[in-house]
């Protein structure tokens, strides 16, 4: 045998290998299981009564209280401090609880910290935690686990890309570079209960950012004894409303509630299981064989027909993203061409694509900020109220205004990464220029990683995807990737008085004039014609009518501590179901 | 004398899975890193000083032939070391609990095949022109051309989904949980096993020692069971090396479809992900599987053909 098998460990996998096909056989006969319930026979819930507390009341509740939940790819890792992906932060919400948290609706609210103080400068905030609070395994919940926990998280040795949150926080840039040790970070202990953090700059969305994984508290003891292991055991020690149960790569992770968190007495959802759904059309099968409560996504070609087939199941809200193009500023066609791009702009019959091609309600847009977020709303320029006619009426005068015309067409590429939804978006697009201007638009297709490097280099892309969807509830978020030199500024988009605006806005304390000056931002940067808005992104999914409790919110957050099930109704006439 | 022909033969074999494995890693290993973009990079920008710790932590500010021999050393003690994107696991770990799934599915799904497939091979060939000879064919061909994309979801759909009998996703180690993916994934083998088996029988049918056999007098059944069936699998047998290595390290479309926690999704995955040690790991691990298939295929043939003897005396 050579090492190489021996590195794989052979023995191992024969005995797996017997072993499952045991198991297998074993499992024969037994758990002829509840899926398989067809469309027709779907039990309905009874009507949900709530008592004055506002909890429902038991008699309407299932006996069991369990959620399975599909959840997308399988998360890269449940070590809150390492967590990227949507997967994992969905299955951290109800593990871990940061300082604040979030209400059912996505509003930012208290969590282990009861309040706090801002200070005059909004660069230190003062907390103050509860006093009885304890982890998973009884060690008491104290300001030192966070400041142990905030330090892990940017510790260089830890290495973790979701630290980047964390860079407000006044020195971390340096604790991070390794040039000071991970001790000089501006996070002190005044005592058992309460902590101060000082910022860099003020940072209006903080707050928001403590809500994240990476300011979770991780239990010292628990990382200290495991090493790299702690967070993928029953052994993880938490202080959310779950415990972790098990977790079986790419079948299921399973969540178990935690007696001892903070609001345990109103948590109703006794288990929680996630199951990775990689293939969007095979979750929704397995979503009506019953195997799931709750789906991640539903495939955007099947929206009519689980209109008409699952109306009740069927649910789609509004989300905080934007899908849009970009153009290369730094190159021909586009640089110094505004009059080219606004004609592109305007010749695009957006309600076709959300209509027709995406079909999902997703709701056109003028502007880069989706609405509803956090109260500010959207810059819309002077076009959006005119009629598609009219839109492309102009279009076609500053087409031909920028020197192009039938005998001497405009030549571009459309570029985008591989996907089915993309295609389709951007060949509507080509042929409405084509229709419209004449242009002549090829697409280019290409794999995500490619797609990011060439957008990058900006050297041979011209009009490309972009969109963004928020990490946190705030449109600096989306203005802030039209900073002068910001990384992701593929459109090499440049304008002074952006950036001023932009620096305004990070010093500017009070939330009125913060969000005019964001909105007079947005304007700058629409009114220069850097990006091509499409849309605004929605969730959509099918979930269990049983399953109640939830609130659609734009940052798509659904704690499954504010879920329970409602019990079915019982047949009316029994005699009749035999 | 014959068994350490065998014995000889086995010892060359391991051995040149030595250099073989070890183009097969360097290729694999540079071509990976030659693809655009790395692990760590994604649509919202990494700040510089995360990056280069990031970078030190996997060893990616070394200079690339520093970082292949330091992973030869690393793989020489049986360490693929940890996955870039599935953080808390190692690739090894991965590999456990993704090849028992694979191997068992795929295993199922071979044996399945090979005992179906022969089965109606001979049959068409016995009955050579005839109409179930056209109509075995016919549904064989049908079967190698229709892609177990479209099968799959239509099993789930009639199956799972509006019969209720079976789940419709999803791993357990349950029979029912692997029916669908067994049968999806043995059917394009069966087809193609029938005609290899057609084929070759027909042949064998027509060679003198079946003539022979049968001028004796002997009865049909045991002239094809005892004289014309060990030959007429030969070619069967040489396609099932690479065959069953294929089957039992998963696929990507099955487990996808069938939400299995195999093995396939790895390669994708891995190098959508530009996951350098998991895509290596995985590779390696293949190129193992493949080569020790294709021996024990050999010495399966020495068995069956008595024209092959790894005996070097005669």
């Amino acid at each position: 045998m050579t090492p190489l098998m021996q590195a794989v460990s052979t023995t191992a996998f024969l005995r797996g290998f017997l072993v499952s096909g045991l198991l297998a056989l074993a499992a024969c006969g037994d758990n002829d299981g509840d899926f398989g319930r067809s469309p027709e026979q779907r039990p309905q819930p009874v009507e949900l009564v709530l008592l004055e507390s506002g909890q429902p009341d038991p008699a309407v509740l299932a006996r069991e209280q369990i959620v399975r939940r599909g959840n997308g790819e399988e998360p890269e890792t449940l070590d809150p401090h390492l967590a990227l992906g949507m997967p994992a932060s969905h299955i951290l919400r109800d593990l871990f609880e940061g300082l604040t948290s979030e209400s059912v609706d996505g509003d930012l609210v208290p969590g282990v910290a009861l309040r706090w103080n801002i200070s005059r400068d909004a660069r230190t905030y003062t907390f103050y935690l509860h006093r009885d609070l304890v982890w998973s395994n009884g060690d008491p919940l104290t300001a030192e686990d966070f400041v142990y926990s905030l330090r892990r998280a940017l510790d260089p040795e830890t290495a973790s890309s979701a630290a980047r949150t964390l860079m407000p926080i006044l020195n971390a840039r340096e604790v991070l570079a390794g040039e000071v040790p991970v001790e000089e970070l501006a996070i002190s202990l005044l005592d058992e209960h309460t902590m101060q953090i000082t910022l860099t700059g003020p940072t209006p969305y903080f707050l928001e950012l403590l809500a994240s994984p990476v300011a979770y508290p991780v239990n010292r003891r628990n990382v200290e004894e495991l090493g790299s292991q702690f967070s993928k055991t029953a052994r993880l020690v938490s202080n959310g409303a779950y415990v972790l149960v098990d977790w079986k790569p790419r079948t299921l992770i399973e969540l178990q509630k935690n007696p001892r968190f903070r609001e345990a007495g109103q948590t109703i959802m006794e288990r929680v299981i996630y199951i990775p759904t990689e293939d969007r059309a095979t979750e929704v099968k397995q979503f009506r064989a019953g195997e799931l409560d709750w789906t991640n996504e539903v495939p955007n070609n099947q929206f009519k027909w689980l209109q008409s087939h699952y109306p009740d199941e069927l649910v789609v809200s509004p989300w905080m993203g934007s899908y849009f193009f970009g153009f290369n500023l730094t190159q021909e066609p586009f640089i110094d061409n505004p009059s080219l791009r606004m004609a592109l702009i305007l010749s695009i019959d957006r309600s076709i694509i959300t209509d027709k091609v995406t079909q999902f309600g997703e709701m056109p847009s003028f502007a880069l900020v989706p609405p509803g977020i956090d109260g500010y709303v959207p810059f819309s320029p002077e076009y959006t109220d005119w009629s598609q006619g009219d839109r492309n009426h102009e279009a076609r005068r500053l087409y031909e205004q920028a020197g192009y015309s039938e005998e001497n067409p405009l030549r571009i590429e459309i570029r985008y990464n591989t996907s089915d939804n993309n295609k389709k978006i951007a060949l509507a697009i080509a042929s409405m220029w084509k229709q419209t201007l004449g242009v002549n638009a090829t697409l280019v297709n290409e794999e995500f990683r490619v797609f990011l490097q060439n957008r990058e280099q900006k050297v041979i892309t011209q009009v490309f995807r972009a969109g963004w969807i928020s990490d946190y509830n705030d449109p600096y978020s989306f203005l802030e990737l039209f900073r002068t030199g910001h990384a992701r500024n593929d459109y090499g988009y440049s304008n002074t008085t952006f950036d001023a605006l932009l620096d305004e806005v990070g010093t500017e304390r009070v939330r009125a004039r913060r969000e005019r000056l964001m909105f007079e931002a947005e304007r700058v940067l629409i009114s220069d014609h850097v990006i091509i808005p499409v849309f605004t992104y929605v969730t959509k999914r099918l979930v269990n009518p049983h399953l109640k409790g939830w609130q659609n919110n734009v940052m798509d957050h659904h704690p499954s501590r504010f879920m329970f099930m409602l019990k079915s109704l019982e047949p009316e006439t029994p005699g009749e179901t035999q | 004398m014959r068994q350490e022909g065998v014995m000889h033969h086995a010892v060359v074999r391991l051995l040149g899975l030595v250099p073989t494995l070890l183009v097969l890693i360097t290729i694999a290993f540079f071509l990976i890193r030659m693809a655009p973009g790395g692990p760590f990079d994604g649509e919202k920008i990494l700040p510089a000083e995360i990056r280069a710790n990031l970078d030190a932590n996997y060893h990616l500010d070394e200079p690339l032939v520093q970082q292949y021999f330091r992973y030869l050393g690393q793989i020489l003690t049986g360490d693929f070391g940890p996955s870039f994107q599935y953080k808390d696991w190692t690739v090894n770990e991965l590999i456990a609990q993704g090849f028992p799934v694979s191997a068992t599915l795929g295993g199922l799904a071979m044996l399945a095949a090979f005992i179906l497939g022969t089965l109606i091979g001979t049959v068409a060939a016995l009955r050579q022109n005839s109409a179930t000879d056209y109509s075995i064919m016919g549904v064989a061909m049908l079967g190698i051309s229709i892609p177990n994309f479209v099968i799959a979801p239509l099993l789930i759909l009639v199956l799972a989904v509006y019969a209720g009998w079976l789940p419709a996703g999803g791993w357990d180690w349950s029979w029912q949980r692997m029916v669908l993916p067994v049968i999806t994934l043995a059917l394009p083998v069966v087809a193609y096993i029938a005609r290899l088996t057609r084929g070759s029988m027909i042949e064998v049918l027509h060679s003198n020692y079946i003539r022979t056999a049968r001028a004796k007098g002997l009865p049909e059944s045991l002239v094809i069971r005892r004289h014309a069936f060990k030959p007429a699998i030969l070619p069967v047998i040489s396609y099932m090396g690479p065959a069953t290595a294929a089957l039992i390290t998963g696929s990507v479309v099955i487990e996808r479809i069938y939400s299995i926690p195999g093995l396939g999704s790895y390669f994708v995955q891995g190098a959508l992900n530009r996951d350098y040690t998991l895509v290596m790991g995985v590779v390696i691990f293949y190129g193992v599987v493949i080569v020790v298939l294709n021996f024990i295929v050999d010495l399966l043939y020495a068995w069956l053909n008595p024209r092959i003897r790894y005996d070097e005396t005669q």
